[in-house]
Order: structure tokens, then C-alpha cells, then sequence
């Protein structure tokens, strides 16, 4: 399944979020070799983990950390505007409407990565619907640009850096419903399982037990 | 974005004394037909402003009692950035369940949308729109307006900031290049669809670059986007 959490409440739950840590270091720092800074605990967090952003997270049967992304709004800090100009035609992308995605990562160890890679991206649409944002914006790796091609929902590439392997890019992905229903449709995910992880995530847990009961 | 939006945003750069941003913020709940709509900002150094259609009186019982300090309203977007539907919110405390109760017993409504805008220097702000209405009418009327909400709350900010003369309007940040070239050509007259050739962009990413350039400027439209940052000597046509 799909949450939805803000930094300051993973702490409750700590294997989830040491995974997520972990597992980014593994696909950040060892695989893509990223200049990325790891702690003791071979965690990857930096600047923007401490401003309070907002994961998606896919959480596998065993409750452990499948892959997850990080949203921060544009009209704040983000990591696009403070390091990535060069790439955006050399000014910031601000936007009430337009919230920043980084660090998609998947975990080495789920075998479906496809269908988790899939998920976080639906999950990414319905926060972007549900919440009336017309575009994320992200920066990304060559490789990222099949794997997004192969899920359906490809960005527009507003500006490269770099060529072959080493391509870096930054581009915008529309929100819109075409694309969360082609998803839908392509991985055989019901609408309304994804409408249901939105829901459990931004309401409190005793306002669903009133509703179940 | 909605006709109503539109001619808000108009209105709203004529909007240059705190006088006007009162009637601005009555005139927002007028045509959406809504009980109550709230700004409410903090400064960096913790300076409140408010412009707002709740009764008086509760207002005053409000800060009186320093409700803040458990307005789950208030305590969520401080920490968090995303819109807010009131009903989301934990209201299980018993306190939160009387300070609601109170609300609603002064004309507060039932149903609340409120967008939480973050500023540079700690400066923190809060855009809520109120109405009475069923769970079912109210989801397709936040529906509906999600976006307008969003854009008429950080336009109302910055109208607001740079009425204050605070910092952060004359912190105004640069254009990029692109959305530069975006006005000059808009400027020029040249159709959407044309421009976004020539900068060999879909239209869709001009917008993008438009949209952004117009919040910059903290313009209304697209043409007082282009009279703006001309003024301002940003662009040279």
C-alpha cells in the first residue's frame, strides 16, 4: 500500500523509515554514484529531508520500505531552484501550483519494481488532483527516463545537462485524470484504491474509526 | 482557472491599502458564495495581520482565549504544507470539540478548506475559506475550486506583503531567461502556439514558464504580467 507522511511523523515508525534512508543510499550514492552525504548509519539524508517535505512511500506486506519520493512545494526551497538553474533555463521554477518531486527510489530488494514504481507515480497524480497542483517538477538521471517512458507517464524534459549515461535532466510532469486512469488501467489498479490511500493518509485515524463504525 | 478567478485577480491589483484587502477578502466570500473567508499572516518577527469576515465578537474570544495554541487548523499548517480539509483534522480532544462547538454557535461554518503559505524569514501565513454545507456538496465545490483556492490565497499574500512594504515583496526574484522570453514574445503579440516553437517548448511547459513569471511579478493576467515586468525594466520590448 501507498502513505502518504510528513518527515516529522516517520519517526513512528522506524523501520519504514530507516529503509527508505537506506535503500536511497543504495540507489543515490552506491548504484548512480551520486556525491551524496551517508551517515553512520548508512542512511542518504540531507538539507531538504530537514525541511519537513512530504513522502510517498510504498509500504511491501512486510511492512518495510518498497520505494518512496519526496514532494516540497516550489514557492519554498527546493532542490531544482537552489542547484539545478543551469538546467531550467537558468531561473527558478515557482509556482503555487507546481510542488517539487526528488529522489525516486526503489528498493534493491522487491522483485515487482515495476508495480512499485507504478504505484508511486499514481500516487504522485492523486496528490496532484486531489490538492488542484497542475505540475511536479523534478530532476533526474538518464536511466529514469526509460523507466518512466515503460510506466506511462513520461515528463517533459525542459532542459539536459551532460550525454549518455551521465544525462541529467529536469522536467514536468501534468497532472492530470488521462494520466492517472491510463495507469490505472495499464497496471490494474482500481481508481478508487488509489483514492483510498489519499484518504487514510490525510485523515485521522479517529475520523475513520467513526467512519467505519 | 475560473472566470471568477480571473476578475478577482484584477481586482486584487488595485488593491493598495489594508481598507481594500478587508473588502477584497468580503468580496472572495461574496462570489463564492461562501460563509467565511480568512487571511491571517505572521511575520518572521511574529507581527499578526488579519483581514477576515468572522463576527467580531468571536474574533475577539478567539485571541482572548489564544486559541491558537489548539485550533488543530492552525497547529496542522504549521507544519505542514498542503491543503487542508477541517474535517480531515483530529477534532477527538475534548478541547478541540468545544473550541469547535463555540465556532460554530458564532457563524463559523461547518466546512472549512484552509491553504497554509510559507514565506521566506519564517513568515507564515493562512488562507481559509468556510461554508455551511453536507459533506457532498462541500467535496465538489473543493473540488471545483482546489486551484482557484490555491492561487487566490498566495496572490492575497503577496498583495498583502506588499502593502505591509515587507521585505519579501521587495525580495522579488529574477525572472529566468526563459520566462523572459516568454513576456517579450507575449509582448510582441506573437500567438501561444507560436511562441512555444520558436522557444521549442510544448505549450504546455510555456505555460508553466507564464504561470510562474506571472506569480513572480505578482501579476493578475498574462498582459499585466508583460506591463510589469516592463515597468520594472525586466524585459525590454
Amino acid at each position: 500500500m501507498i502513505k502518504y507522511i510528513y518527515a516529522d511523523n516517520l519517526s513512528a515508525d522506524p523501520v519504514l523509515r530507516a529503509g527508505m534512508f537506506q535503500d536511497r543510499r543504495i540507489q543515490f550514492k552506491e548504484r548512480q554514484k551520486w556525491d551524496l552525504d551517508v551517515n553512520t548509519k548508512g542512511e542518504e539524508i540531507d538539507a531538504y529531508d530537514a525541511m519537513n517535505p512530504l513522502y510517498v512511500i510504498c509500504v511491501g506486506a512486510d511492512g518495510r520500505h518498497a520505494g518512496s519520493m519526496r514532494f516540497l512545494p516550489t514557492v519554498g526551497q527546493t532542490m531544482v531552484n537552489d542547484h539545478f538553474t543551469h538546467l531550467s533555463g537558468g531561473g527558478t521554477i515557482t509556482s503555487p501550483l507546481i510542488w517539487e518531486c526528488t529522489r525516486f527510489c526503489i528498493s534493491p530488494d522487491v522483485v515487482n519494481s515495476g508495480e512499485v514504481a507504478a504505484k508511486l507515480m499514481l500516487a504522485a497524480c492523486e496528490l496532484g488532483l486531489q490538492f488542484g497542483l497542475e505540475n511536479s517538477v523534478g530532476v533526474f538521471d538518464a536511466c529514469m527516463v526509460r523507466i518512466y517512458r515503460r510506466i506511462g507517464w513520461s515528463p517533459e524534459i525542459i532542459g539536459s545537462a551532460g550525454s549518455g549515461a551521465d544525462e541529467i535532466s529536469v522536467g514536468l510532469w501534468e497532472f492530470s485524470l488521462k494520466a492517472k486512469l491510463r495507469l490505472c488501467t495499464k497496471f490494474k489498479i482500481s481508481p478508487r484504491d488509489v483514492e483510498n490511500w489519499f484518504e487514510t493518509s490525510f485523515t485521522t485515524p479517529e475520523i475513520l474509526k467513526v467512519a467505519v463504525a | 482557472m475560473s472566470q471568477k478567478l480571473e476578475a478577482f485577480l484584477e481586482r486584487l491589483k488595485k488593491t493598495d491599502t489594508l481598507d481594500d484587502l478587508q473588502r477584497t477578502i468580503e468580496h472572495i466570500r461574496d462570489v463564492y458564495d461562501v460563509e467565511h473567508v480568512i487571511y491571517h499572516s505572521v511575520s518572521g518577527t511574529g507581527k499578526q495581520y488579519g483581514a477576515l469576515t468572522y463576527d467580531p465578537n468571536w474574533v475577539e474570544r478567539y485571541l482572548e482565549q489564544d486559541y491558537t495554541r489548539l485550533d488543530p487548523v492552525v497547529l496542522g499548517a504549521l507544519r505542514q504544507f498542503h491543503p487542508m480539509e477541517w474535517k480531515r483534522l483530529d477534532w477527538s480532544h475534548p478541547t478541540s470539540r468545544k473550541f469547535l462547538n463555540e465556532a460554530i454557535d458564532s457563524g463559523v461554518g461547518n466546512q472549512g478548506y484552509s491553504i497554509p503559505i510559507r514565506g521566506p524569514n519564517g513568515q507564515f501565513a493562512l488562507f481559509t475559506v468556510n461554508k455551511n454545507s453536507n459533506d457532498d456538496n462541500w467535496a465538489k465545490f473543493t473540488n471545483e475550486y482546489a486551484r482557484d483556492f490555491l492561487l487566490l490565497s498566495h496572490y492575497v499574500h503577496q498583495r498583502a506583503n506588499h502593502i505591509h512594504n515587507s521585505d519579501e515583496s521587495t525580495q522579488m526574484r529574477d525572472l529566468s531567461p526563459r520566462e523572459r522570453d516568454a513576456l517579450i514574445y507575449l509582448g510582441l503579440g506573437y500567438a501561444r502556439g507560436h511562441i512555444a516553437e520558436k522557444m521549442r517548448i510544448s505549450e504546455h511547459t510555456l505555460r508553466v514558464y507564464i504561470d510562474s513569471a506571472r506569480y513572480k511579478l505578482g501579476a493578475a493576467n498574462t498582459t499585466h504580467a508583460v506591463a510589469q515586468a516592463i515597468s520594472r525594466g525586466v524585459i525590454v520590448l
